[in-house]
This record gives C-alpha cells, sequence and structure tokens, in this order.
C-alpha cells in the first residue's frame, strides 16, 4: 500500500514544481497573515473614518428596507400565561438598583411637536382609556430573547385622542433615565404597540419602567423606551441614545 | 473544456487549461471576503449574549463593539446574500453544477472516502472527485441554510412562516451557529488542503492551470 507523502517527492523532475509548491505556500502564508492581521486590527479598521461612513450608510440603507418590509398588519406571535419566562430579565445601560424613581403623583406625561391637545397627561388618566393585554417576545440585541406579559393603553388609540398628526414620520420620547429613542410612524400605529402601565397583572414595576413605558413587540427591545416623560411627533429624524452610538435605528424583527 | 484528462508528464509545454470560470473567481473571492467579515462579526455579537458557555476571543473578532459588530454584519449580509445570488444562478444556469458537482454517487463517495484514507488522493485537473463535490455541495447548502436562519433571526416577526421551519427565534439562533461552526470547519479543512496541494491556489485567481492532471 502507498503510502501519502503530502507534498514531499522522490523524482527528480519534480523538483522544480517543489520549489513552485514551496513558493507558493510561502505565498499562501503570507497571504493569510495579512488576512489574520487585518482580523487582529479588526477595531481599527472599524474606527477609519472612510469605513465608518460606509458602515453607517448601509445602517440607514437597512433603514429603509426594513420599512419596506414591514407589515402593518402582521401581529407578532403571542403566547400563553405558561410561556411567561420568569423572572424576566432587567436589562438597561445601568444596575438594577439604579433605576430612576418616578412618583405616580406629580407624574404628568409631557406631549409636544405635531399634535394638536398636547395637555399633560395624570397616569389616572391613562388608566382610563381602554386596555389590552399581550404575551409576547422581547428580543433584545444581544441575541436573547424572553416572553412576558404586558397591559396597557393601544398607543394608536392614544395618539388618535391627543390628535397626533398621523402622517408625520417619527415619534420620539425622552425618559426618566436620561434615555431617548424615536419610533417611525407606522410602528407607532401598529396594533400591538402599547403604552404600558401593567407588568404581568402588577403595576408596572420600577424595574420594568414604571410609570409607563412603550411595548413594541415589532422592534428590538432597545426601541421599547421605559420611564416615559414626554412623547413628541416630529418630521426631523429624532435619533436616539443606542442609535446615535451605533445600533441601527429601525431595528424591526 | 474541464473534463477529466488524460494523465501526462508535466511539461512548461502543456497547454493551459481553464479549470476555473471567470464567474466562479469572482464569486468565490467575494464570498470567501464575505464569509470572513460575517464570521469575524457574528462572533463579536454572539459574545454580547453566548449561547453556551464559552465566548470567542475578542481579538479575532471584528467590530470592536456590539453595534460596530452589527454594523459590519448587517452590512457584508449583502455581499454574501447578492454574490451568492449571483453564484447559484450561474451555476444553475451555465451548467456548472451538472458538470461540475453532479453526480455523486454513494458507491464513488465511499471509494473515495477509502482512497483518501489510504492516502490516495485523487487530483485530477479540472474535474471534482466525489469528496470534494460532496463538500462543495454542503458548504454551499450550510451556507443558504446560515442566510435563511440569519434572516429568521433578523426579522422573526416579519418572516415568522419561513421561522416556523427553524423552530422559531430561538430555534433559528441554533442553527446559525451550528450552521456557522460547520461552514468554519469547512474553511479550515479547505485551506489545509490548499496548503498541502499549493499549486491548486494560484488557478483560483487565474482560472488556468499548466499541469495536467495525475494521482498523487
Amino acid at each position: 500500500m502507498k503510502r501519502w507523502r503530502g507534498i514531499e517527492s522522490d523524482s527528480v523532475e519534480c523538483s522544480k514544481t517543489e520549489r513552485r509548491f514551496l513558493e507558493r505556500r510561502l505565498l499562501l502564508k503570507g497571504a493569510l497573515s495579512v488576512g489574520a492581521l487585518g482580523l487582529l486590527t479588526g477595531c481599527n479598521i472599524t474606527n477609519q473614518e472612510s469605513v465608518r461612513k460606509t458602515l453607517w450608510t448601509m445602517s440607514r440603507w437597512n433603514d429603509r428596507i426594513q420599512a419596506a418590509l414591514f407589515d402593518p398588519n402582521r401581529l407578532a406571535p403571542t403566547y400563553p400565561d405558561s410561556a411567561i419566562t420568569r423572572p424576566f430579565p432587567f436589562n438597561a445601560f445601568y444596575d438594577e438598583d439604579e433605576a430612576p424613581v418616578v412618583e405616580a403623583e406629580p407624574y404628568r406625561l409631557e406631549l409636544s411637536g405635531l399634535i394638536r391637545d398636547r395637555r399633560p397627561w395624570s397616569l389616572r388618566e391613562l388608566n382610563a382609556l381602554p386596555q389590552t393585554t399581550q404575551i409576547t417576545r422581547h428580543v433584545c440585541v444581544e441575541g436573547w430573547s424572553a416572553i412576558g406579559k404586558w397591559s396597557g393603553v393601544t398607543f394608536r388609540t392614544f395618539l388618535e385622542r391627543v390628535g397626533a398628526d398621523l402622517n408625520a414620520k417619527y415619534v420620539g420620547f425622552k425618559c426618566a433615565d436620561d434615555y431617548y429613542t424615536s419610533i417611525d410612524m407606522a410602528t407607532a400605529l401598529h396594533p400591538q404597540t402599547q403604552m404600558t402601565l401593567r407588568y404581568d397583572g402588577q403595576i408596572l414595576p420600577r424595574s420594568y419602567g414604571f410609570p409607563m413605558k412603550l411595548r413594541i413587540p415589532t422592534k428590538l427591545g432597545f426601541k421599547n423606551p421605559k420611564h416615559i416623560m414626554a412623547i413628541y411627533v416630529t418630521n426631523m429624524y429624532p435619533g436616539g441614545y443606542w442609535e446615535d452610538k451605533g445600533y441601527n435605528w429601525f431595528a424591526g424583527l | 473544456m474541464s473534463s477529466m484528462l488524460p494523465a501526462t508528464p508535466y511539461a512548461e509545454t502543456a497547454p493551459l487549461i481553464k479549470v476555473h470560470p471567470l464567474t466562479v473567481r469572482i464569486t468565490h473571492w467575494l464570498n470567501a471576503t464575505a464569509i470572513l467579515i460575517m464570521v469575524a462579526s457574528g462572533w463579536r455579537i454572539y459574545n454580547a449574549s453566548p449561547l453556551f458557555d464559552f465566548k470567542f476571543p475578542n481579538n479575532l473578532t471584528l467590530g470592536g463593539w456590539l453595534a460596530g459588530a452589527l454594523q459590519w454584519h448587517f452590512a457584508a449580509m449583502w455581499l454574501l446574500a447578492i454574490n451568492g445570488v449571483v453564484y447559484l444562478a450561474y451555476g444553475f444556469f451555465s451548467g456548472h453544477y451538472r458538470r461540475q458537482l453532479l453526480p455523486i454517487t454513494l458507491k464513488s463517495l465511499l471509494r473515495e472516502i477509502a482512497n483518501t484514507v489510504r492516502g490516495r488522493l485523487s487530483h485530477a485537473v479540472g474535474a471534482y472527485n466525489p469528496v470534494q463535490r460532496t463538500a462543495y455541495l454542503g458548504v454551499i447548502a450550510m451556507i443558504m441554510l446560515v442566510v435563511l436562519s440569519g434572516l429568521v433571526m433578523w426579522k422573526p416577526i416579519q418572516m415568522q412562516s419561513l421561522g416556523v421551519l427553524l423552530g422559531g427565534y430561538e430555534g433559528a439562533r441554533l442553527v446559525h451557529f451550528f450552521t456557522m461552526t460547520g461552514i468554519v470547519v469547512f474553511v479550515v479543512i479547505h485551506v489545509v488542503m490548499v496548503m498541502l496541494v499549493p499549486r491548486t491556489f494560484i488557478p483560483m485567481w487565474t482560472g488556468r492551470v499548466r499541469n495536467p492532471g495525475k494521482r498523487i
């Protein structure tokens, strides 16, 4: 039985070929080293201005693609009570005990921008609006997901009630923890987009966004702002806390 | 043009034989670039919330942090997908797959595996042996699956009917991880094979080879 001898050769005729083998092997090694070097300096590549600009341009392009892919009538799957993730994970850019403390009584939700009736709303008034409940999957930009149960006012109902310009492009949110974000109007009007006042049957806990958060099952978790203090409607791109740092703005699911 | 050639001794005067069509060469290197970016940025994204009890070394990843890695991943996905569609369309309509990757019979595959184990690799210039055909078809299938599972993770609601086939969002995450692993294993073996038989490297750029086939 003949054993495989790799690149070795016992034939004199092949010596020239063999030398080429070695030259090419060195060339290949060189090419691979350049590739490895590129990988090792990955952060530096990303920091180059032209690369950075290209990546941001691609992210804006992906916003447009996602807006086109978004079907305003397609619902996020809903789950039974037994599927709820317990405990539901806390996630923010700070630790759980640093979550902002917002008092229920002096709280007034402020409205501004392209809204006809901009009078502030108390929690009592928000609770008096028709309430709905959803059990949906929350998908984090980090990759994990968890199923939770949120109750509150369908955001569309609220926007219609206050006379928001439903043809405007964006709805923006300002939060008690200095977080801010914004969404497209199509998503704001989606039937499952909810001004959440309760979690799993209880008044929305501080960790999960008391006194009010926006639950958007058709977007990644960071597009679901907590502790909302002000809502505004605008045609000027408002950006967001993570979006301005590089997360994709549309972030649709 | 790329059929099996009779084994003749090596000679400088041997005619240049076209072994890799231009479309295959271009799509191969664009695909290699896309896979490198997707794997390196994907490892960084994985590290943000590891599925298993390990992380990839950060210095092997691309993007610097999660947002940077996501930007790379969702930019290079267009290169991977568009280049992949061009390659598949070319391979299908030009007869490239029919000529080069098919047929694979179980008998020929088993024979070739036995040959490989005994160290008798079949290397006819311009023709793939059954093990190569299986590996290439396998990596094509894995790249298709990694793209489909990636689509489900990206759009679990808009593409929920596709998602059902892959076990929903969390199922697609696992499929995405394991197909990535399969692709990386393929790439490692593929690169090692090229290092063992370096004369296959230049033709992947030039498309031509002077050395007619022989068994080594």
